[in-house]
């Protein structure tokens, strides 16, 4: 989901908690924008939705896995991994769920540091293939996401299954 | 009944008035004085010292100029006691912030924060306002350096130079007449002690009336407050010709 014109965060987990969870960070950081003028660097967006998590976790955790990437003017591009028991870090590559242990092990394999969106993009198919080679309950389609110097939006589908055709009314 | 709309905070006189916060801002005219100047590498704050005794221990090299954060340093003039609580929360405000976001708090917001707090008093009541204006100083990521005023009506403004407590309004127009753009942190400093000394009521300047000091940016990158030492204080005075009076240039 787009958190922010240059933000994006990917959530798996419990899907009830999943929606809450994450609109209740977009909404944050839509409010800080409009009371202080100046969006959230990507570092201090993943460090609040960490202590949201850490304060939710001795109450009434909220079970959601975080991937939240965002670029910063001074920073340039970053991509921070949460856990639902509010692990904060700061990665080049992450994956969460049944499908991570192929996803993750065809990243540790073709990751190379500097890689281009392309080439990126090739690395992502790769681990999708991967996924929907080896693993039993392979969810059918995937939606591929990019947040650059222009904004975040949607790249891509990457689908196995659409939608029936529904006759127009 | 002439008390009628003095007594609390909370009520408008029929004028449209804030009796208790016109009052306050009026004992901030008595206090000592404070200037601020914003250049381009760096801010300065100058301070007047009121209390000077030989047989006074003070615990703090300086009275008037506090480090709210590492980033951020303020020049005080006021009842000192209520400043104290409102420093206090300031130095709170900025490090809730930066546990939250783990990074510096921007200077606008916590100057923000604290003026929130200085005008509940003067809608909700307490007992009065706070009788303190804030010179604050700092530098963040987003807008560099950055020179803010407040009063205890909760209104602040950003400067590029500014002076608060006694005779403000003839150091003020001072600044407004010898400030210029790009001006260098030496020159700022220069033209704090000048107008300083012009608005003082003391006759001569002295390190033990004074107090200097400085934001800037390391050359590593990093925000540095300091306050400038007596000795070094002194030097300065006599190397820019301020201590006599009668050497005075212009």
């Amino acid at each position: 989901m787009i958190l922010d014109s240059h933000k994006l965060i990917a959530a798996s987990g419990e899907s009830g908690d999943r929606v809450q969870f994450t609109e209740y960070v977009q909404k944050n950081v839509a409010l800080y924008q409009f009371r202080n003028g100046i969006p959230l660097t990507t570092a201090a967006a993943a460090n609040f939705t960490r202590g949201e998590l850490a304060t939710a976790l001795r109450k009434n955790p909220y079970f959601v896995n975080i991937l939240l990437a965002g670029y910063d003017k001074e920073t340039g591009p970053s991509l921070f991994y949460i856990d639902y028991i509010a692990t904060l870090h700061k990665v080049d590559k992450g994956a969460f769920g049944y499908g991570s242990y192929f996803s993750l092990a065809m990243m540790d394999r073709h990751y190379k540091s500097g890689m281009t969106v392309e080439e990126a993009i090739d690395l992502v198919d790769k681990c999708i293939m991967e996924i929907r080679s080896r693993l039993v309950v392979a969810p059918p389609n995937f939606v591929i996401k990019i947040v650059d110097k222009d904004g975040a939006r949607e790249y891509a589908w990457r689908e196995s299954v659409k939608d029936a055709a529904v006759p127009s009314a | 009944m002439s008390r009628r709309y003095d007594s609390r905070t909370t009520i408008f006189s029929p004028e449209g008035r804030l009796y208790q916060v016109e009052y306050a801002m009026e004992a901030i005219g008595n206090a000592g004085s404070a200037i601020g100047i914003l250049s381009k590498d760096g801010v300065v704050l100058v301070g007047e010292k009121k209390v000077t005794s030989k047989l006074l221990q003070t615990s703090t090299s300086t009275e008037k100029m506090y480090k709210i954060d590492d980033h951020v340093a303020c020049a005080v003039a006021g009842i000192m006691s209520d400043a104290n609580i409102l420093i206090n929360t300031a130095r709170v405000q900025a490090q809730r912030y930066t546990y939250a976001y783990q990074e510096p708090m921007p200077v606008e917001q916590l100057v923000q924060s604290l003026c929130d707090t200085k005008q509940g008093y003067t809608q909700f009541g307490g007992l009065r306002p706070f009788g303190v204006s804030f010179l604050f100083a700092g530098w963040d990521k987003n807008y560099g350096f950055q020179l803010y005023m407040s009063d205890p009506s909760g209104n602040y403004s950003g400067w590029k130079a500014a002076a608060i407590g006694a005779n403000n309004q003839a150091a003020q127009s001072m600044l407004k007449q010898d400030y210029k753009d790009d001006i260098t942190r030496e020159e700022a400093v220069q033209l704090a002690l000048k107008v300083l000394s012009k608005t003082m009521d003391s006759t001569s300047l002295t390190s033990e009336k004074l107090e200097l000091a400085e934001v800037f940016l390391t050359p590593s990158g990093n925000v540095k407050y300091q306050v400038c030492s007596p000795d070094s204080l002194s030097k300065l005075l006599v190397k820019f010709g301020v201590t006599q009076p009668a050497t005075e240039a212009s």
